[in-house]
């Protein structure tokens, strides 16, 4: 088999339990029938560059959690190999499916025709076993994106760092490493049974869940009045202050760059040296909040897109989106890359360091923090002029939300940006929050709305009912976008759960709460009892996917067509 | 004695004010701060959710039925053996299953117990239409099948039922029900249960069944007025959430008629009962 002898793969041959790489790599179709595919594979390269790409997806034997399992993976590597494009050029990726079902790759941020976005049923029928599809397009950006699959192939290994050169290079700052960071989660289930589970029983991997001592420690230090109202509106809603993530360490192991915590995936950076690191939410269901003990992190653009440096101790990031932050190493020490999730359940971690054996320490996972009422009850129990300016904003529920399928409405959301989401607030250190992103460039089309589209974010945790409206994709009719308008589109946050927001085909540029323009990005993430604006200009005729970026709520329904025309 | 029955009317007339709530829509809101955050009804011009402007939804390819999938579960609550204080052992099953999607389940609830030494026991299916009918709720509407049975005689019967199930705030179960027999006899039940979390896996489970009858029915143990109060409280460990052994212990009073009804019989009025069995689903 072509892998055995390759190089990378056959030094990563290892099944020493725990390790983190994507061991050994007997390919389970090649298993089945030998050299059934192997010899299309092409390239196994970590890294494709050029304008001519060959990409097969094919199932492959893992071991990411000391026990044996099958993933899905793109040209036999986990996750798929880096592919760096060139602003400007035309490129040709040809994509072969070697699974037994259908699948497809989507370019995640890329602005390029509808039938080349990789989204079945929207942009084209999907890719059959054994069939290949072409993927021609003129790229037209620059910056930190990725890849994945449109099926559920994306929580079995089918995504990679997509990145793009700009046409000139003197556009981009120069570094002396430059490292994507691509933070995902795997789990050894079948993700059709995780998708299940939930439905059965929404809380099935929620492990975090109140208990009777953690009501008598809050009686001990609160009293039993305040221990008792502390809880009080949670258990009259029958909502869970705990419920981060709905699908958390119980099955999942976080990896970076396919390296699970044990592996540790390790980068080179020595003394002096200024390093770019790509952060790339590739997770299906998991937000990360990433530090660098004893670094600062200056981020520099977020979803492709720069902004105007600003100096962090930590950020999170959701699923899709991507950050890209610059380091510099003081000195000899090692430093490691730390991800937990935000559930904080687990974590995802790597090194920086001059030599491979060295290792910094690994933080202890941070101590769960339940969600504040604000995440519930938005902009009421807020104070001072955020207060006053959400409340001047009236609810303005649709009537699909009044149903079986909505077990929360948020009368007077939050709508400042300032926060950086539960869990993060007051630890001490400092954190990013999307007020503090501001890109460089301003949008080109400055002209004001012409069409306003609200769409609340709603769900049902106990059925594992996600929705936008209260109707979920099979429900609901496509949103049309009228071609060549502006179009301001609200997001109202019904659910105590974070959701990014994406929106193929378009960018999203964010609006900040004093309605002008904050920072272009293809994926918003938005905060429990939150409402946000975003303007887009509908220049891209076809029809879209737009949906919550966690694969099970988008699986479960919180998913639109949009039409362009 | 006096407190248990007292203590049994105020839970009788709690579920009937709970079923009655129900019977209005089920409407519970959480009334906070001037606003209704959960259930209710849609305001007048409340604002539609419809964008389209006429375009058609087509259906997505691999994404056509994960919103509207059809989802079976089995879950089999109680499956134990138990030994009571008057030396009685026997096997109880309690299983409840459904197929459906999202809003509408075809929903079965099994349960019964067989007496290991008089082999004598009971059994009860209900078959059952279930629609969500609110955020937390849903309204049942079917028909049930006793059967009782011993060595030397059977009985059975058909009913029919109408009930809700759901979770009512501060997380209890709750399934109350109304029955009425092939022969007229009208009758009701009320269950509660909740999940009170020592760890993440050691769960302490109290569980309430009241049941009352507008008629007796002696064929079947039942006589006029509340029959019986059951309370149990199981302990299980969740070795994983699907698989669950427990032990526990429940007390059951008979009253009036029914009591009276037992004693007759030979049978007694109440009794306690130590149990370990398996809760598990799938």
């Amino acid at each position: 088999m072509s892998q055995k002898n390759n190089p990378l793969l056959s030094s990563r041959r290892t099944f020493v339990k725990g390790m983190a790489t994507v061991g050994a790599c007997l390919p389970l179709i090649g298993a089945l029938s030998p050299l059934a595919w192997a010899g299309e594979l092409l390239s196994s390269k970590t890294e494709l560059s050029g304008s001519v790409f060959d990409l097969v997806i094919a199932p492959m034997r893992v071991n990411l959690t000391g026990k044996e399992s099958i993933a899905t993976t793109v040209n036999g590597l986990l996750p798929g190999p880096i592919i760096k494009l060139k602003e400007g050029d035309d490129v040709t990726i040809r994509v072969t499916n070697r699974l037994d079902e259908m699948t497809t790759i989507h370019w995640h941020g890329i602005i390029l025709d509808s039938g080349m976005d990789g989204v079945p049923g929207i942009s084209f029928p999907g890719i059959a076993p054994g069939e290949t599809f072409v993927h021609r397009f003129k790229v037209v950006q620059h910056g930190t994106y990725w890849y994945h699959a449109h099926t559920l192939a994306e929580q079995t290994g089918v995504y990679g760092a997509l990145i793009i050169e700009p046409r000139d290079a003197s556009n981009d700052m120069t570094f002396d490493r430059d490292y994507p960071i691509v933070l995902s989660d795997w789990t050894d289930e079948n993700p059709v049974d995780v998708f299940l589970n939930l439905k059965k029983l929404g809380g099935y991997y929620n492990q975090r869940n109140l208990t009777a001592s953690d009501f008598f420690d809050d009686a001990a230090h609160l009293g039993l009045g305040t221990a008792f109202t502390k809880r009080k509106l949670w258990n009259e809603t029958r909502m869970s202050p705990n419920d981060f993530s709905d699908v958390s360490a119980a099955t999942y192991t976080y990896l970076m760059n396919g390296h699970s915590p044990n592996g540790n995936w390790h980068g080179m950076a020595k003394a002096g040296e200024r390093v770019r690191l790509r952060l790339i939410g590739a997770a299906t269901a998991t937000f990360f909040d990433v530090r660098i003990p004893g670094l600062k992190l200056t981020v520099i653009a977020t979803d492709g897109q720069p902004v105007k440096p600003v100096v962090v101790d930590e950020l999170r990031i959701g699923s899709g989106e991507t950050y890209d932050v610059m380091v510099t190493i003081p000195d000899k020490q090692a430093y490691t890359i730390f991800a937990q999730s935000m559930d904080r359940s687990g974590y995802a971690c790597g090194t920086l360091s001059a030599e491979k054996g060295m290792k910094a320490a690994v933080p202890a996972l941070d101590a769960p923090v339940p969600l504040d009422m604000v995440d519930m009850m938005g902009a009421m129990s807020q104070q001072g002029k955020w207060k006053q300016m959400a409340m001047q904003h009236k609810p303005n529920h649709s009537r699909d939300e009044y149903g079986a399928g909505v077990d929360m409405r948020v009368d007077y959301p939050r709508v400042n940006l300032d926060d950086p989401g539960p869990g993060l607030r007051n630890n001490g250190r400092r954190v990013l929050s999307y007020a503090d992103l501001k890109s460089i460039h301003t949008p080109r089309d400055t002209r004001p709305p012409t069409q306003e589209i609200e769409l609340h974010l709603t769900g049902n945790m106990e059925r594992f009912i996600w929705s936008m409206d209260g109707l979920t994709l099979n429900e609901a009719a496509p949103i049309h976008f009228r071609k060549g308008e502006r179009i301001r589109v609200i997001f109202h946050n019904d659910s105590t759960m974070i959701h990014p927001m994406h929106l193929h085909g378009m960018w999203s540029d964010l609006e900040s709460p004093e309605g002008g323009f904050q920072v272009r990005k293809h994926t918003i993430a938005v905060q429990p009892a939150q409402r946000v604006s975003m303007l887009v200009t509908a220049d891209a005729e076809g029809r879209w996917a737009f949906h919550c970026h966690l694969l099970y709520h988008m699986a479960a329904g919180m998913f639109r067509e949009v039409v362009v025309a | 004695m006096k407190l248990l029955k007292s203590l049994t009317l105020l839970s009788m007339v709690g579920g009937l004010w709970m079923s009655s709530a129900l019977a209005e829509g089920m409407k519970m809101q959480g009334q906070v701060m001037g606003g209704s955050m959960q259930g209710g009804s849609a305001p007048m011009g409340a604002r539609s959710s419809d964008y389209s402007d006429g375009y058609k939804y087509r259906g997505i390819k691999g994404w056509e039925e994960t919103d509207t999938i059809r989802i079976d579960k089995v879950l089999a609550d109680q499956t134990e053996y138990r030994v009571n204080n008057h030396g009685n052992n026997s096997l109880r099953y309690d299983t409840q299953a459904w197929r459906g999607t999202n809003y509408h389940k075809l929903w079965l609830k099994l349960e019964g117990s067989d007496e290991l030494t008089t082999r004598a026991g009971n059994m009860e299916l209900q078959v059952l239409d279930s629609r969500s009918i609110d955020s937390f709720w849903e309204f049942q509407m079917g028909v049930r099948y006793d059967r009782v049975y011993s060595p030397s005689i059977t009985r059975q019967r058909l009913l029919a039922v109408i009930g809700f199930q759901g979770l009512a705030p501060y997380w209890f179960d709750v399934e109350p029900a109304l029955f009425i027999s092939d022969k007229g006899d009208v009758s009701a039940r009320v269950r509660a249960t909740y999940d009170l979390l020592l760890t993440q896996k050691l769960i302490l489970r109290p569980r309430l069944e009241i049941n009352a009858a507008m008629r007796g029915s002696s064929q079947f143990d039942v006589g006029q007025g509340l029959n019986d109060v059951q309370l149990g409280l199981r302990l299980r460990y969740e070795i994983t959430r699907k698989f669950a052994p427990y032990i526990g212990i429940a007390k059951q009073q008979q009253f009036g008629a029914t009591a009276n009804l037992l004693r007759t019989a030979g049978g007694a009025s109440n009794n306690i009962s130590l149990m370990t069995g398996l809760r598990w689903w799938f």
